[in-house]
C-alpha cells in the first residue's frame, strides 16, 4: 500500500513544497523578531516529524528483533536515516536562527541539547549498521529501541538541568495569520517523509531481491 | 534457578577478577589519569571552576566504566568461553543479570577509591551527606552498566566493537551523566541542596527500572543467531 502510494505522494509532496514558501511569505512578521522567525515554519514541522520518525524507527526495530520480520528491519533503516536527515535540518536551521535571536549559534539549552541526543543516538543506530559487521541490523534494532524508551529521560534531565529554548506552548498562541501556514508545513513534511521512507524501503527490498538472486546463482554456477 | 545461575556467574566474574584484580587496577589507573587531564584543562590559578569536581567525577565513572564493560566480555571471547556460557542450560537473562552484577561491584569499588580522591585533591565537600551521595553512585551505576552491560554483550561478535561501545553508550546514558553531575554537584554546595539531590535519584532509579527491564526483555533475542 505504501509503495502503491508513491506517485500520489510525490505529486502532493511537490506541490505542498512550491506553494509552502508563499504562505511563509504572506504570513504577518512576527513583532519582535521579524524576518527570522519566519525560519520557524521549517524548523518546527522538520523536529515534529524528526520525533514522529524517531518512534517509527524504535517500534519497527521492536518488532524486527521479536517476530524476526525483515520488512520491519527495512522500516527501521529507512526511519534511522531520516531521523537523522530530519534532524540535521533541525539542527542546521535552529543556530541560523538563533544566531539573530539569541546572539550566540548554540546555546546548552534544553530543547537544543535533546535534539543533538537523538540525533547522536540514531547517528550511532546507522554507525553500528555500517561499521558493526555481520549481525549489526539486530544491534542497531536494539540502539533504537533503548534510544527511543530514553527520550523521555534525555527530555527531563535536560529540561531540569537547562532552558532558554521558545517553549511549546507558543504554538497554540500563534497569531491568525501564522498558525495557518504552520500547519501547512507540518503536512508538507508528514507527506515528504512518508514519501521518502516509501522509496528507502523499496530500495532496501530491491536491495535484498538483488542478493537472492546473486546467491542463487552462485548456487546455481557450483552445482 | 534464574537467582542461582546470576549469582553464579556474579561470583565467577568477581573470583577471576580478585585473583588478577585487572580491570580493578586498570581502570583505577585509567581513572586517575583522566583525573590528571581535566586538572589540566579545569583549574585556573591553582583553584578549580565550580561544580567540577561533580563532573570530574562522573565523566572518570563513564570512562572507568566502559573499560570494565569492555573487559567483563572480551575475557569471555578470548577464552572461547561465552559460547559455552550461552548454551547453558539457564535462563540467558539470569547470564545478563550475573553479569550486571559483577560490573556494578567493580566500578563501586573504583569509586569507592575515586571519590576521596577526587575530594581531596579538588577540594570538593562530596562527603556532606553520605546517603544521598552513596544513593546516586548506587543508581547511577546500575543505569550506566545496565545499558552497557547488555551492548557489551551484544558487541562481542562485532567488528570494531572497542570504538563502537562508547559510541553507543555515551549517548544514551546521558541521562545518568547528567543526573550524576547535577546530583553531585547540589551535594557539593555550601549547604548541600537535598531536594534536588533526591530528585535525580528518583529519576536514577526510574532510568534503572526502565532499562534493566529492556535489557532483560531483549537480552534473549539478541544473543541468539
Amino acid at each position: 500500500m505504501l509503495q502503491r502510494s508513491v506517485p500520489l505522494l510525490l505529486v502532493t509532496t511537490i506541490a505542498a513544497f512550491s506553494v509552502a514558501p508563499f504562505l511563509i511569505h504572506n504570513a504577518p512578521y512576527e513583532s519582535t523578531m521579524g524576518l527570522v522567525q519566519k525560519i520557524f515554519y521549517f524548523h518546527a514541522p522538520a523536529g515534529i516529524v524528526m520525533f514522529l520518525s524517531a518512534f517509527v524507527c524504535g517500534i519497527s526495530s521492536a518488532i524486527f528483533l521479536f517476530r524476526g520480520r525483515q520488512g520491519a528491519d527495512r522500516v527501521a533503516v529507512a526511519a534511522a536515516e531520516l531521523t537523522v536527515l530530519l534532524g540535521t535540518i533541525v539542527l542546521a536551521t535552529g543556530p541560523l536562527w538563533a544566531r539573530k535571536a539569541w546572539g550566540v549559534w548554540w546555546q546548552w539549552d534544553a530543547r537544543l541539547t535533546s535534539s543533538l541526543l537523538l540525533w547522536m543516538m540514531f547517528t550511532a543506530c546507522l554507525l553500528v549498521r555500517r561499521y558493526g559487521g555481520p549481525g549489526s541490523d539486530k544491534l542497531a534494532a536494539a540502539v533504537a529501541i533503548f534510544g527511543m524508551f530514553n527520550v523521555p529521560f534525555v527530555y527531563v534531565s535536560v529540561n531540569v538541568w537547562r532552558t532558554l529554548h521558545p517553549k511549546t506552548t507558543v504554538v497554540p498562541m500563534l497569531g491568525p495569520g501564522m498558525r495557518e501556514p504552520f500547519w501547512f508545513c507540518i503536512l508538507a513534511f508528514l507527506s515528504l517523509y512518508v514519501l521518502l521512507l516509501a522509496l528507502r524501503v523499496r530500495l532496501a527490498e530491491q536491495q535484498a531481491t538483488l542478493d537472492a538472486r546473486y546467491l542463487e546463482l552462485d548456487d546455481r554456477a557450483s552445482a | 534457578m534464574f537467582a542461582r545461575t546470576a549469582w553464579t556467574v556474579f561470583r565467577k566474574d568477581l573470583t577471576v577478577e580478585v585473583r588478577t584484580r585487572e580491570t580493578l587496577a586498570t581502570t583505577l589507573f585509567f581513572a586517575l589519569s583522566a583525573v590528571i587531564v581535566f586538572a589540566v584543562a579545569l583549574v585556573r590559578d591553582g583553584r578549580v571552576v565550580a561544580d567540577a569536581a561533580a563532573g570530574i567525577l562522573w565523566v572518570a565513572i563513564a570512562f572507568a566504566g566502559t573499560l570494565t564493560l569492555g573487559r567483563t566480555f572480551e575475557r569471555e571471547r578470548y577464552t572461547d568461553t561465552l559460547r559455552a556460557l550461552l548454551l547453558a542450560p539457564a535462563p540467558r537473562a539470569a547470564i545478563y543479570v550475573g553479569k550486571l552484577l559483577a560490573v556494578v561491584a567493580v566500578l563501586l569499588l573504583t569509586e569507592l577509591m575515586l571519590v576521596p580522591l577526587v575530594a581531596l585533591l579538588f577540594d570538593a565537600a562530596l562527603l556532606q551527606r553520605p546517603g544521598l551521595l552513596v544513593a546516586l553512585l548506587v543508581t547511577g551505576t546500575i543505569g550506566f552498566a545496565s545499558v552497557g552491560t547488555l551492548f557489551a554483550a551484544m558487541l562481542v561478535r562485532a567488528r570494531s566493537r572497542d570504538v563502537l561501545l562508547p559510541v553507543l553508550l555515551y549517548p544514551i546514558t546521558i541521562p545518568v551523566i547528567i543526573a550524576g553531575v547535577r546530583g553531585t554537584a547540589a551535594l557539593a554546595q555550601l549547604v548541600p541542596d537535598e531536594p534536588m539531590a533526591t530528585f535525580w535519584v528518583m529519576l536514577l532509579a526510574a532510568f534503572d527500572t526502565v532499562f534493566v527491564t529492556l535489557a532483560l526483555w531483549t537480552f534473549d533475542p539478541l544473543m541468539t543467531d
